[in-house]
């Protein structure tokens, strides 16, 4: 390794603090939570230590293939608007000056901070029958009375692009961001038009940052746990609900553990895809 | 496309996201307590209610001294992280950059039922240091990042006369690292701040029943009917937010820290 200092700036020891902090605060309970999934369920509340499948097997009931059906694609319609409407928004926005840039970005990132029990209280007050939309709507004479649009399965849709756009918009911005600008100047000099530009150029040679960017707002918005709650029904909570409930209110630790288990694989999956898909990009 | 349809499809764009806020902060100026919008008898009443109120001054203090100690932590975690990870490529610093990356790429869910299980077994479920180590540990990863993205831009020639002149690894790191990566510290830190003050799902989980969060206050609230103090909590945060991404945007590069190469101030 030739183009490393002949000696490193951080001692070897350095590493050892943050190894013990996380292998103690993030591994381990990542260990104990797969231990209590195949804990016995005691009925008194908690759990005894054990090695059963029992908790898993409650996977292949018909409630727990709904809850999945659910989860997934509320998910993936959210993820897919997210994509489609933040990446024209993300090209636009890197073309702009520094200053308006570093404006758009402050609102994007105020709204990501945002906790999701204010988002889920705003866009109730604004879907809701005396302060929202509906309101408007009458006032424009296009429904005969206000009425309320929360709780439904377009509100809870609503939500989840809220949180999901300004995460897009963030993950496609670095990609978008790093496209030589001389290649789309190069294509307008061929004469291609801006849209032509834009499909035939653009798109192609971010096609995988553009996929990965679905993938991880896809896991973001899985993550869901208020707004459902919030701004559903009960049929559509999403896995994350039910993990909570069972939790915390059903006393079902190994049940939870064994939901958190699966939930972790398949964002696992995920997420390694969306990194494939990153590196595509690279090669291509 | 032209100029003018692209800055009209952001702005419209972000007057969608902002549209709930502006709902909220006008129906937190109700004089009654209703929520109406526009809003009757506007009043400011409730900004001072909120201040009267110990039902909501003890969340807020909660939230704060969360916020600050953990966001604390997870820089003290990260920077001996970045430090270490940075000019080395072995296994151990390729684990140790996914262990730092991992509790962001995942649902929150997930860590918080890690978290959950873990305190209860540990014993210190409901305790308010339980509340700051799992959101310390939770948010290393936005300091990590903004540090990592410190110590690339530092110029290893730099260091390197640095250590000809005569400098050990302490007079170095001191003199010449440190104050380098001071604002991406203090980003970093100001990232963890306003995540772990808007941060439900874990604070809930390993002590929600005995240290009540605002979020968690909120959300307990709502179950018992809305209020303009709601709304007032909702734009003090939503404003708070703004300042501390803005004071990162003012005296930092937003653009660099989120990633843009190309870009230099202008």
């Amino acid at each position: 390794m030739t183009d490393m200092p002949s000696q490193t700036a951080a001692p070897r020891w350095l590493g050892l603090w943050p190894a013990a902090m996380l292998t103690l605060f993030f591994l381990a309970p990542f260990g104990i939570m797969l231990a209590v999934s195949v804990a016995h369920r005691d009925v008194s509340g908690f759990y005894e230590w054990g090695f059963e499948w029992d908790s898993y097997a409650r996977f292949l009931s018909v409630f727990f293939a709904k809850v999945m059906a659910v989860s997934l694609s509320v998910s993936l319609a959210a993820a897919a608007i997210c994509v489609l409407l933040g990446f024209p928004f993300t090209v636009f926005l890197s073309a702009m000056g520094h200053t308006a840039q570093t404006r758009i970005l402050v609102v994007l990132l105020s709204v990501l901070a945002l906790s999701e029990v204010i988002i889920g209280f705003s866009l109730s007050t604004l879907l809701s029958q005396t302060a929202g939309i509906g309101n408007l709507f009458h006032w424009l004479g296009l429904i005969p009375e206000p009425r309320a649009y929360t709780p439904s399965l377009f509100a809870l849709i609503a939500g989840l692009c809220y949180i999901g756009f300004p995460f897009a918009v963030l993950v496609l911005y670095p990609p978008v961001s790093r496209l030589d600008p001389e290649l789309i100047e190069a294509a307008r000099v061929m004469g291609a038009s801006g849209p032509r530009a834009f499909f035939g150029v653009i798109i192609p040679n971010l096609r995988g940052a553009i996929v990965g960017a679905f993938i991880l707002v896809f896991v973001f918005t899985l993550g869901s746990y208020l707004l459902p709650q919030l701004l559903g029904r009960s049929e559509h909570w999403t896995l994350s609900v039910h993990i909570t409930d069972q939790a915390i209110y059903q006393s079902n630790l190994p049940f939870a553990a064994a939901m958190s288990v699966f939930l972790m694989l398949v964002a696992l999956a995920l997420v390694g895809l969306a990194s494939l898909a990153g590196r595509e990009r690279g090669a291509a | 496309m032209t100029r003018t349809l692209k800055t009209t499809y952001v702005l419209i764009i972000l007057a969608l996201l902002l549209a709930p806020l502006v709902v909220v902060a006008a129906v937190s100026l109700n004089g009654p307590q209703t929520l109406r919008f526009p809003p009757v008898e506007p009043s400011s009443r409730w900004y001072g209610e909120l201040f009267r109120q110990s039902e909501w001054l003890v969340p807020l203090r909660n939230s704060l001294v969360i916020a600050a100690c953990a966001a604390a932590l997870s820089v003290v975690i990260a920077l001996p992280l970045a430090l270490y990870v940075w000019q080395r490529r072995g296994v151990a610093a390729k684990a140790l950059t996914g262990m730092g990356l991992a509790p962001f790429a995942l649902p929150p869910v997930i860590s918080a039922l890690g978290f959950m299980i873990f305190w209860m077994t540990l014993g210190g479920y409901g305790q308010i240091y339980a509340t700051i180590i799992s959101h310390g540990v939770f948010l290393v990863t936005l300091p990590l990042v903004t540090i990592s993205l410190g110590l690339k831009g530092i110029d290893p020639l730099l260091i390197e006369a640095a250590r000809v002149m005569g400098g050990g690894r302490w007079v170095v790191f001191r003199t010449v690292i440190l104050p380098l990566l001071i604002p991406y510290m203090v980003s970093g830190y100001a990232f963890a701040f306003v995540l772990s003050l808007n941060e439900y799902i874990i604070a809930y989980m390993v002590a929600g029943f005995t240290v009540e969060t605002l979020p968690i206050k909120i959300f307990n609230a709502l179950r018992y009917g809305y209020t303009p103090i709601l709304a007032v909590v909702s734009v003090i945060f939503a404003g708070l937010s703004a300042l501390i991404f803005g004071l990162i945007g003012r005296f930092g590069n937003l653009p660099r820290l989120l990633g843009a190469e190309r870009i230099t101030r202008d």
